[in-house]
C-alpha cells in the first residue's frame, strides 16, 4: 500500500458554506471533502472556489486530512478549480466522473504543471478518483493504475445506479458488483477502497449495518454527508474485542517465533502466515484509531 | 446614463457576509457601507480586507455594501473578491452575462 492515511470517514462539506468550512476540523472525521462539485449550484461555482481557496490559504485543520472535490476537467469549471486550488497544496483531489485512464492522466499532468508553477513539491497533491458511470465501473483497474498520485478508489452510488438504471434499496444489493470490483481493483493497485455515502442521515442503524458489511468486504472507509454519521462509521470500523484479542495474540506469537528463530508459526493449532499477520496489524491500527484499546490492551467502555 | 455594473456574493447566514460591489465610472474612490456585529473590535481590519481585495483586482472606484454576519477575514475577502469579479465580468461583457 502506497499510503497509510486513515480514511474511515470522508465528510462532505459544501464549498460555499463558510460556517462548516471554518469548523471542518471539529467534526471528528478522518478526512474532509470541500465540495466544489454537486453541492454547488452552477451560479455559485465561482464563489465556492474562491471561498475554499481562501479557507485553505488562511485556516489550519489539525488532525484531519483536507481534500477537495473539484469539478471534472470535462466541465467549464474544472480547469479553474485546479488552477486556484492546487497552489494551496490540499492533501488530495477527489475527481468525479472518472471513466478512463486518460481522464486521470490529464488531471495528473495539469496538477504536475501547477505544482511546478507554484513551487510545491511534485506529487504532493494526491488523487482519489470517483467512479460514477457504468463505463467508469468497467474501467476500474485501468483507472486505479493510471497515476502514481492515486491513493484510494471511490465510487458514487447515486450517479452510478442512475447510470445503470438500477433501483436504490436500503440494503444496497444493487451495489454488490461495484463494491466487490472497487475493492479488487484497489488491492491490485495497492490503494485504499472507499465506499459511497449512506443518504438517510436519520437511519443510524441502517448506516451501522452497512458499514459493518462494507468492512467485511474489505473497504477502508466511507464517505459521509452529515457530521452525525462520523461516530457511527468509526464505531462500525472499530474491531470487536475478539478480533483485537486474536490480533494481539498473533503478534505476540510472531515475536516469540522470531526469538526462537522458528520459521513456521501456529496459534491455537492454526497456521499463521504473512497475510494473517498483516490483517492483525491492520485490526490493531483500526482499534487504536477508534481509541478502542488502552496501552495494556484492554478495551475502553463506550 | 451610467450603466449599472454590479456584483453580489455571499449570504446572510451565520459566519457569512452579503456583499454588493457597484463599480463607478466617477473617480470617487471606494465608498464602503459596512454593517457588522464585529464593528467595535474589527472595523479597521475589515475595512483593510475590503480595500486590499479590491486593489488586488484593480478596482479603485466603487460603492461597496456589506451586511456581515460574523464572517472570518478569509470569508469576507472571498465574498468581496467574488462580488467584484462578478461586477467586472458584467462590465467586460457589457451586461450580457
Amino acid at each position: 500500500m502506497k499510503d497509510f492515511t486513515l480514511r474511515r470517514t470522508s465528510l462532505y462539506i459544501p464549498g460555499n458554506n463558510p460556517g462548516m468550512l471554518v469548523n471542518a476540523a471539529v467534526f471528528g472525521a478522518d478526512s474532509v471533502i470541500f465540495d466544489l462539485e454537486d453541492a454547488i449550484p452552477l451560479a455559485e461555482k465561482d464563489s465556492a472556489r474562491i471561498l475554499v481557496r481562501n479557507a485553505l490559504r488562511s485556516l489550519r485543520y489539525p488532525g484531519v486530512e483536507v481534500t477537495v472535490r473539484v469539478n471534472s476537467l470535462s466541465t467549464p469549471f474544472g480547469r479553474a478549480d485546479f488552477e486556484e486550488i492546487v497552489p494551496l497544496g490540499p492533501s488530495a483531489f477527489r475527481l468525479p466522473k472518472c471513466e478512463r485512464a486518460a481522464d486521470l492522466r490529464e488531471a495528473d499532468e495539469l496538477i504536475t504543471e501547477l505544482e511546478g508553477r507554484s513551487k510545491i513539491p511534485a506529487g504532493s497533491v494526491k488523487i482519489i478518483p470517483i467512479i460514477e458511470t457504468a463505463l467508469g465501473g468497467s474501467n476500474l483497474l485501468e483507472i486505479a493504475r493510471s497515476s502514481d498520485r492515486i491513493v484510494a478508489l471511490n465510487y458514487g452510488a447515486e450517479d452510478y445506479t442512475a447510470d445503470l438504471g438500477a433501483v436504490r434499496t436500503r440494503e444496497g444489493r444493487e451495489l454488490d458488483d461495484i463494491r466487490a470490483r472497487t475493492v479488487m481493483a484497489a488491492r491490485i493497485a495497492g490503494v485504499q477502497a472507499l465506499d459511497s455515502v449512506f443518504t438517510d442521515v436519520n437511519d443510524s442503524e441502517g448506516l451501522f449495518a452497512e458499514v459493518v458489511r462494507i468492512r467485511e468486504l474489505g473497504f477502508d472507509g466511507k464517505s459521509v454527508i452529515h457530521p452525525r454519521q462520523v461516530a457511527v462509521v468509526h464505531r462500525a470500523f472499530t474491531p470487536s474485542d475478539r478480533e483485537i484479542s486474536f490480533a494481539q495474540r498473533v503478534l505476540k506469537a510472531m515475536e516469540e517465533a522470531a526469538v526462537k528463530n522458528s520459521g513456521v508459526l501456529s496459534l491455537d493449532g492454526r497456521m499463521v502466515d504473512a497475510p494473517v499477520v498483516a490483517k492483525a496489524r491492520k485490526i490493531l491500527a483500526l482499534a487504536e484509531a477508534g481509541r478502542g484499546v488502552k496501552k495494556e490492551g484492554t478495551r475502553h467502555e463506550e | 446614463m451610467i450603466r449599472e455594473r454590479r456584483g453580489q456574493a455571499g449570504s446572510l447566514e451565520s459566519c457569512d457576509a452579503l456583499v454588493i460591489v457597484e463599480l463607478s465610472e466617477e473617480k470617487k474612490g471606494i465608498l464602503l457601507e459596512l454593517d457588522s456585529p464585529s464593528l467595535l473590535s474589527y472595523e479597521e481590519a475589515m475595512k483593510s480586507a475590503v480595500i486590499e481585495t479590491l486593489c488586488s483586482l484593480g478596482v479603485a472606484d466603487a460603492l461597496v455594501k456589506i451586511q456581515d454576519r460574523g464572517s472570518l477575514d478569509c470569508t469576507l475577502r472571498a465574498r468581496v473578491e467574488t462580488a467584484a469579479r462578478r461586477a467586472l465580468a458584467f462590465q467586460k461583457h457589457g451586461g450580457t452575462i
